[in-house]
């Protein structure tokens, strides 16, 4: 920087009052509930008087617990299902909006459009489509001769329609970002593939996907990690039901916390669900080097 | 004559990209809808009549006038929170140098790897023991700062030329003048990203204000449609709930559609950082 600069002690203190608003606020509401949270998860506590300390009884008693594993296997499961969704058909749209075709703005923002609106808003326009008797997904697929289905009333089709819907509302998201790292990608390697004499899916397997695979990397992990995080729409859909066939960790989370008054027991949950997006982060950063690696 | 690959192109876009928005073109037909019409089997895509009572019940009766009003005050205010606290703290990681700068940094970006439902229990503790449950308070005061603002702004202050503070300090400005007349300014593009971003998260946050608020006199948006939706007992006015969806939706399509180019700007520089 510049040597004109006030003196070092001066530009620290300057430094610290424009860091203030933020530190404090990151502080507050941010690290030290982090810190509490990892507390009361070794406690017994409904919100009421003092958490009692119990130890590793909370997490002792969650990974006895059955439960715990249908809702973890269901987050794990509607997580998956999800992303495979989301990347594949969004990775299809971004090669296709990327072609230099007039009118691809009007369907950039068409395939966004579900992302800026609320999941609670929308998780009640899908339940409607879901309805069995008034809904139009049930109309459209009389006229194609299939039955009815009970979407939301039945634990397979339940779980089936949150992730349809959380499909339709992340696949933009995806798209742009994966749009992005397309148009990072230099033309030369396409047209020096061209010239060598490639055709059209030889040189999507050979040059632009490898070159596109970081930008890819990190949606899939993006994805991931907000997928584990779903709440709302298995709140207003589903209710987590039916008998806990759509119950997932943060669903199961709120309400041990907020209905049953589990305190200790809801930190310990939270605090699973801390480990394995911290775990999924750790993935992809060690996957991510080792990709740098191969490429240089 | 279109080469075949583009037609093809067009017609997957095309077809992919109705049925994208199809959702919302039915929700805002059924909101226009007549509660016998909105019942009918098959389902009529056509209101006829066409009414508009559903917006003035949704409003008025079902209380989503006081929601929007909710929703607005607390989107604008962590909005303009976000906006002034996190270009300071921006600035301060990009144009001062000062002893652990970069380790609070890395620290401050750590935070966005905490799932926030970790912190939810303890803030609506904090919340309480502060006597600021079912407050316009605590429904503002977590949202206010982000890390991802300070990340952001950071990167697009770290752009500008470093003669820039020297000219300020030649006009005798202060290191506050130089960041409030202009760095500020220059940096427009970067705040309108962050504040239709801010924005149309707070419009749209659910648990938290779930959460938080007990009375119906504070719940947001997303919060009283919740609660709309529930006091359905037997039979459902779909298209009075269209109506709520539909404002409800409105304000943040609006505004993706008035700043897309920064919404998106904004959304891809997050993620595509490194």
């Amino acid at each position: 920087m510049s040597k004109r600069h006030p003196a070092r002690g001066s530009e620290a203190r300057w430094a610290l009052v424009f860091l203030l608003p933020a530190l404090v606020g990151l502080g507050l509401f941010n690290a030290v509930p982090t810190i509490h949270s990892f507390y009361l998860s070794f406690t017994r506590w409904n919100f009421l008087g003092t958490p009692r300390f119990v130890g590793l009884e909370n997490y002792r008693d969650l990974f006895a617990d059955s439960l715990f594993y249908q809702v973890l296997g269901q987050t794990l499961l509607y997580a998956t299902a999800t992303v495979v969704g989301e990347v594949v058909l969004a990775l299809g749209l971004a090669l296709l909006l990327a072609r230099p075709l007039k009118g691809m703005a009007v369907f950039r923002t068409a395939f966004f459009l579900p992302v800026v609106t609320s999941l609670v808003a929308v998780a009640i326009l899908w339940g409607w489509i879901y309805d069995p008797q008034l809904g139009v997904l049930n109309w459209a697929l009389g006229k194609l001769g299939v039955a009815p289905i009970a979407w939301l009333s039945e634990p397979g089709w339940a779980m089936a329609a949150v992730v349809i819907l959380s499909i339709w509302k992340g696949l933009g998201y995806n798209v742009i970002l994966l749009l992005a790292g397309l148009s990072a990608i230099p033309t030369q390697y396409e047209e020096a593939a061209m010239v060598d004499g490639a055709n059209g899916f030889q040189r999507l397997a050979s040059v632009t996907l490898p070159l596109l695979a970081p930008t890819l990397f990190l949606v899939i992990t993006v994805a991931l990690i907000n997928a584990f995080q779903a709440f709302d729409a298995i709140y207003m859909l589903t209710g987590g039901g039916p008998a806990n066939a759509t119950n997932v960790m943060v669903f199961w989370l709120y309400k041990q916390a907020f209905q049953y008054y589990h305190v200790g027991k809801a930190s310990a949950i939270a605090y699973v669900l801390f480990a394995i997006v911290l775990a999924v982060t750790w993935a992809q950063w060690r996957v991510r080097k080792q990709w740098v690696h191969l490429e240089s | 004559m279109m080469k075949p690959r583009d037609a093809l192109t067009y017609l997957i876009l095309t077809v992919l990209g109705l049925l994208t928005v199809m959702p919302f073109v039915l929700m805002a037909l059924l909101s226009l809808m007549t509660q016998a019409q909105s019942m009918a089997y098959p389902p009529s895509f056509w209101p006829a009549p066409v009414t508009w009572a559903n917006y003035q019940q949704a409003l008025s009766a079902a209380g989503l006038g006081r929601y929007f009003l909710n929703s607005l005050i607390v989107a604008v205010v962590t909005t303009a929170g976000q906006l002034l606290f996190s270009s300071m703290a921006g600035y301060a990681f990009a144009r001062f140098r000062f002893p652990g700068r970069e380790p609070l940094f890395l620290l401050v970006l750590a935070t966005m790897m905490i799932p926030t439902q970790v912190n939810l229990v303890p803030l609506f503790s904090l919340m309480a023991n502060l006597g600021l449950v079912d407050t316009y308070a605590a429904l503002i005061l977590p949202g206010l700062v982000g890390a991802f603002g300070v990340f952001l702004m950071r990167q697009a202050f770290l752009a500008f030329p470093t003669e820039l503070e020297d000219a300020a300090l030649i006009d005798g400005l202060s290191p506050w003048g130089t960041f409030w007349r202009i760095a500020l300014p220059l940096s427009a593009p970067a705040l309108a990203s962050l504040g239709i971003f801010s924005f149309v998260t707070a419009w749209n946050a659910f648990l938290w204000p779930l959460v938080v608020t007990n009375s119906d006199t504070l719940f947001t948006l997303p919060v009283g449609l919740a609660a709309f939706k529930s006091s359905f007992r037997e039979v459902t006015d779909w298209g009075v709930l269209m109506a709520a969806t539909t404002l409800t939706i409105a304000p943040a399509v609006i505004a993706f559609l008035l700043g897309q180019k920064h919404f998106v700007r904004g959304l891809a520089a997050g993620a595509v950082k490194e």
